[in-house]
C-alpha cells in the first residue's frame, strides 16, 4: 500500500539496524512514549534487529491504560443508569474497573455504544433528545481537539442532553514524572509523533535540557522507529541532549495552531490521577468554567467510592519503564486479555497486550 | 466421554455471569463456550472432531458412503451490503462449511425468523438472492421453517441454514490429517467481507465501495479433489479471519504453522481501511475464502488449478471490477516445532506469534 509499505521495507530496515549497531558503543535504555509505538516495535519485531546494548522500555502513552480506576467506575455507574446512552471509543470497553467493565454493563442491559468520533456522540444526542448522551473523553493531546470541538459545538447549538466524562492526560508532565522517579532507568526518549503533530515540540526543549536527555519526535512505522532510535543513540553517544524531529513529514515545530486554540478554548490544565502512577500535577485537562455544565461528573450525582485496584498488577512500574510485562508474575497466567488484572493487558496500545499477543513463545 | 448432567451441575463457565457479544465473536471466548459447555454436553465422535461440519455414516457399522452435515445461523446487520445480502450469505456459508469437509454440497434447509414489520419486498429480495445463490452452488433448498417474532424482538431477519453433502473422495480432510511439510494456500485476498460490513454499518466512505467476498468455494474445492490433489485440511475464513482459522488447526493438529506476512494477500483498499480503524486484516472476516493444507508435492498443481478456476469464474461472472487480485497464494508451511502455535515472519524479517483474538476487534482510540 502506498505510503505504508515504503516504511515497512525489509532491506531499508536492515540498513538502519546495521547503522545503529555501528554507532552503538555503550549500553543505553530508551523509552518509546506512545503505546502505538510499543505495539509496532513488538509486532514487527523491531527490537530483535537492535544490538544487545540497546534496551527499549515502554512508556505511559496508552490512554486506556492510564485512565484511573475511579473514572472507569464512574463510567460503569453512568452507563448503568436508565435514560443514559454511554458512548466511548471501543478500546475502553474491556478495561476492568473495581467491579466490572463497560462490556459487562452492555451485556446486562446498559446502553453502551462505540463511536469513532465525539461528534458522532453529539449527533446521537441530537437524535435522542429524551436521553442523556455521555461521551467518555479519554486520550492525550491527540484526541483533545476533537473532544473539545464536540463540547464547543454542543454549546453553540444548545444541545443540553450531551455531556462528557473527562479523563484527558498530557504527555510532557508524565515524561517528567518518569525522569524524576528515583527508580528511573530512561536515558533517551522517542516522543509520541501524533501528540507532537497537535502540540508541536517546543514543550520538550526545557525537559531535554533540565534532565539532560535526548528527545526524538518519532513516527509509528518500523522505519520511523528505527530512524528515531538511530538519532537518539547518536545523541547519547555524542553526549548531546536535544530535541530532534524524525517525523518531519507530519510534525511541525509549532504544531497545529487551530487545534491548540480549540483545546485552550474548552479545556484548562488540571491535576490528574494516572492509573498505576498516582496523581501528577498539571498532567490533565478539565473543562473550563463556561463549559462546566457539559461535565458529566457535575451533571450526575455519582456515588463511586471504595475504589479498588488489583494489588498484583504492576502496570505502574511497566509504564514507567522499570519493568517489562514479562517480568510480572501474573503475566499470561492470572492476567490474560480474557481475564485482565490491569488495563495494559486489554488496550490495543497496552504493553502487556502487545507482549501477550506477539511474544509468548517467540523471543 | 460419559457425562451425566443433572440440574445441580455447576455452570461450566464461571468467569462471566452473562453472555457477552464476544462469546459469539469467533475468538477465544467462543472457543471456551464451545469447549466447556457445548462439546461436553453433547459429546460424540462426530462432534468432538470440531470441524466445520460433521462427517457421518448413515448405515450401521460405518458402511456405505459418508455424508457431511453442517448448520449455521445468519444474524448479519445490515441485511443488504455491497457484494451480497443475508440470503446469499446464508447459502454460501453452509455450502462452504460442507465443502470444507471435502463434501459435494447437495441439500439445504432454510429457517426464517422474521421480525414483525419487515417490509415484504425486502424479504422477497432476500429469497430471490437465496434462490440464485443456491442455483449457482448446485444445491436445492428442500425443507424450511418460518417464524415471526414481535417487533423489537429480532433484528429484521435471522436465517438458519443446514446442509447435507456427499463425500465422493476417500480422503480424510481434518486437522488431524495435517503433516509437517504441508503447504498453506489461501484461496484469495482476505478481509473484504468484514470491512465491507464495517463500512456500511459505520457509514465509512471510501473512494469506491469495498464489496464483500461472499461466494461459494465448493467448485474450487471439488476441482482440487477431483484432480487428486492430496488435500489434508480445509477451513473457510469466516469470523475471526485467517488468524483464528490457523490457530484452531495448529491446536488440533499439534503442529506449528509458519506464515509470511508479506505473502498474505490483502487488497490495498482493505489494508487502508484496517490502518484507519486499527484492525489487523489477519482477524477480519471473509465469506468466500478458504485455506488449504496441501501435501508439498501437490502445492504447485493446486495453485495452478485454483488460479485457472478463478479465471474461469471471472469470465462467467464478469461483474467483479477488481477481481484480478482474487488469486490463490502460497502463504506458509507446517512445521514440527512450536506445536499449537502460529508464527509469522514480519515484513521487516523478525518473527512473532499470531495469537487467536480474545473477543471482538475493537476500534482503537488514536
Amino acid at each position: 500500500m502506498k505510503y505504508i509499505d515504503e516504511y515497512r521495507d525489509a532491506e531499508a530496515a536492515g540498513k538502519f539496524a546495521h547503522a545503529i549497531a555501528h554507532l552503538t558503543i555503550r549500553p543505553w535504555t530508551i523509552m518509546e512514549v506512545c503505546g502505538g509505538q510499543t505495539h509496532a516495535i513488538v509486532k514487527f519485531g523491531i527490537d530483535e534487529l537492535l544490538p544487545k546494548e540497546i534496551t527499549l522500555v515502554h512508556g505511559p502513552g496508552c490512554p486506556v491504560c492510564v485512565t484511573s480506576v475511579e473514572l472507569i467506575d464512574k463510567a460503569v455507574e453512568l452507563a448503568s443508569q436508565p435514560g443514559v446512552i454511554f458512548t466511548s471509543f471501543g478500546d475502553m470497553l474491556r478495561v476492568p474497573g473495581t467491579g466490572k467493565d463497560l462490556l459487562s454493563v452492555k451485556a446486562s442491559g446498559g446502553d453502551v455504544r462505540i463511536v469513532y468520533s465525539p461528534l458522532d456522540a453529539l449527533a446521537l444526542a441530537r437524535a435522542n433528545p429524551d436521553k442523556q448522551v455521555v461521551f467518555f473523553a479519554v486520550g492525550f493531546e491527540t484526541t483533545a481537539p476533537a473532544n473539545a470541538m464536540a463540547v464547543y459545538q454542543a454549546r453553540q447549538q444548545g444541545i443540553d442532553n450531551f455531556s462528557m466524562l473527562v479523563s484527558h492526560v498530557l504527555v510532557p508532565p508524565a515524561m517528567e514524572a518518569v525522569l524524576s522517579s528515583p527508580q528511573n532507568l530512561v536515558q533517551g526518549f522517542l516522543a509520541a509523533g501524533h501528540v507532537c503533530a497537535v502540540m508541536g515540540y517546543t514543550q520538550y526543549i526545557p525537559i531535554a535540557a533540565r534532565y539532560h536527555v535526548p528527545i526524538v519526535v518519532t513516527g509509528f512505522e518500523p522505519l520511523d522507529i528505527l530512524q528515531g532510535i538511530y538519532l537518539c543513540v547518536r545523541q547519547l553517544e555524542e553526549g548531546r541532549a536535544e530535541v530532534e524531529n524524525q517525523y518531519s513529514r507530519v510534525v511541525r515545530r509549532e504544531g497545529n495552531r487551530p487545534a491548540q486554540q480549540i483545546i485552550t478554548e474548552v479545556f484548562e490544565v488540571a491535576p490528574r490521577t494516572w492509573r498505576g502512577m498516582g496523581e501528577i500535577p498539571h498532567s490533565g485537562l478539565a473543562l473550563r468554567e463556561p463549559y462546566a455544565r457539559y461535565d458529566a461528573e457535575k451533571r450526575f450525582a455519582l456515588t463511586t467510592h471504595d475504589v479498588r485496584e488489583d494489588s498484583e498488577c504492576i502496570s505502574g512500574q511497566i509504564m514507567q519503564g522499570v519493568h517489562k510485562p514479562s517480568d510480572c508474575p501474573a503475566f499470561g497466567t492470572r492476567c490474560t486479555p480474557e481475564k485482565p488484572l490491569g488495563a495494559p493487558m486489554v488496550s490495543s496500545e497496552g504493553a502487556c497486550a502487545a507482549y501477550y499477543r506477539y511474544r509468548r513463545v517467540a523471543g | 466421554m460419559d457425562t451425566n448432567f443433572t440440574l445441580s451441575c455447576p455452570i461450566p463457565i464461571s468467569d462471566y455471569p452473562n453472555v457477552l457479544l464476544a462469546h459469539g465473536g469467533g475468538g477465544k471466548l467462543t472457543n471456551q463456550l464451545i469447549a466447556r459447555m457445548f462439546v461436553p454436553a453433547f459429546s460424540n465422535p462426530a462432534l468432538d472432531a470440531q470441524h466445520d461440519g460433521a462427517v457421518l455414516s448413515l448405515l450401521p457399522g460405518g458402511a456405505g458412503s459418508l455424508v457431511a452435515f453442517s448448520t449455521d445461523s445468519y444474524v448479519i446487520h445490515p441485511l443488504f451490503f455491497p457484494g451480497g445480502d443475508i440470503g446469499s450469505l446464508a447459502v454460501h456459508g453452509t455450502v462452504n462449511d460442507l465443502a470444507m469437509c471435502g463434501a459435494r454440497p447437495l441439500y439445504l434447509s432454510a429457517g426464517f425468523i422474521i421480525e414483525e414489520g419487515l417490509p415484504m419486498h425486502m424479504l422477497w429480495r432476500v429469497v430471490q438472492s437465496m434462490q440464485q445463490a443456491a442455483r449457482a452452488a448446485h444445491v436445492q433448498v428442500v425443507t424450511g421453517d418460518t417464524k415471526v417474532v414481535d417487533r423489537g424482538k429480532g433484528d429484521g431477519l435471522f436465517i438458519n441454514t443446514s446442509g447435507i453433502g456427499l463425500l465422493e473422495h476417500g480422503v480424510r480432510i481434518a486437522p488431524q490429517s495435517v503433516r509437517a511439510g504441508d503447504v498453506l494456500i489461501v484461496s484469495g485476498d482476505i478481509g473484504r467481507h468484514g470491512i465491507a460490513i464495517m463500512a456500511v454499518r459505520e457509514g465509512l466512505e471510501f473512494e469506491s465501495a469495498i464489496e464483500s467476498d461472499s461466494a461459494t468455494v465448493a467448485d474450487e474445492v471439488m476441482q482440487l479433489l477431483d484432480e487428486g490433489i492430496e488435500v489434508h485440511c480445509l477451513r473457510d475464513l469466516t469470523r475471526g479471519g485467517l488468524a483464528s482459522a490457523l490457530n484452531e488447526i495448529a491446536a488440533s493438529a499439534r503442529l506449528g504453522i509458519y506464515i509470511e506476512e508479506a505473502r498474505v494477500p490483502v487488497r490495498d483498499d482493505v489494508n487502508a481501511a484496517c490502518e484507519m480503524l486499527g484492525f489487523d486484516p489477519l482477524y477480519v472476516a471473509c465469506e468466500g475464502r478458504f485455506v488449504a493444507f496441501v501435501a508439498p508435492q501437490d502445492a504447485e498443481r493446486a495453485l495452478a488449478l485454483l488460479r485457472g478456476q478463478q479465471r474461469t469464474q471471472q469470465r462467467t461472472h464478469s461483474s467483479g471490477a477488481q477481481s484480478a487480485d482474487v488469486q490463490a497464494t502460497r502463504i506458509g508451511v507446517v512445521r514440527e516445532d512450536h506445536p499449537g502455535v502460529v508464527m509469522m515472519r514480519s515484513r521487516i524479517g523478525a518473527s512473532r506469534i499470531v495469537d487467536m483474538i480474545s473477543g471482538e476487534q475493537l476500534p482503537r482510540i488514536c
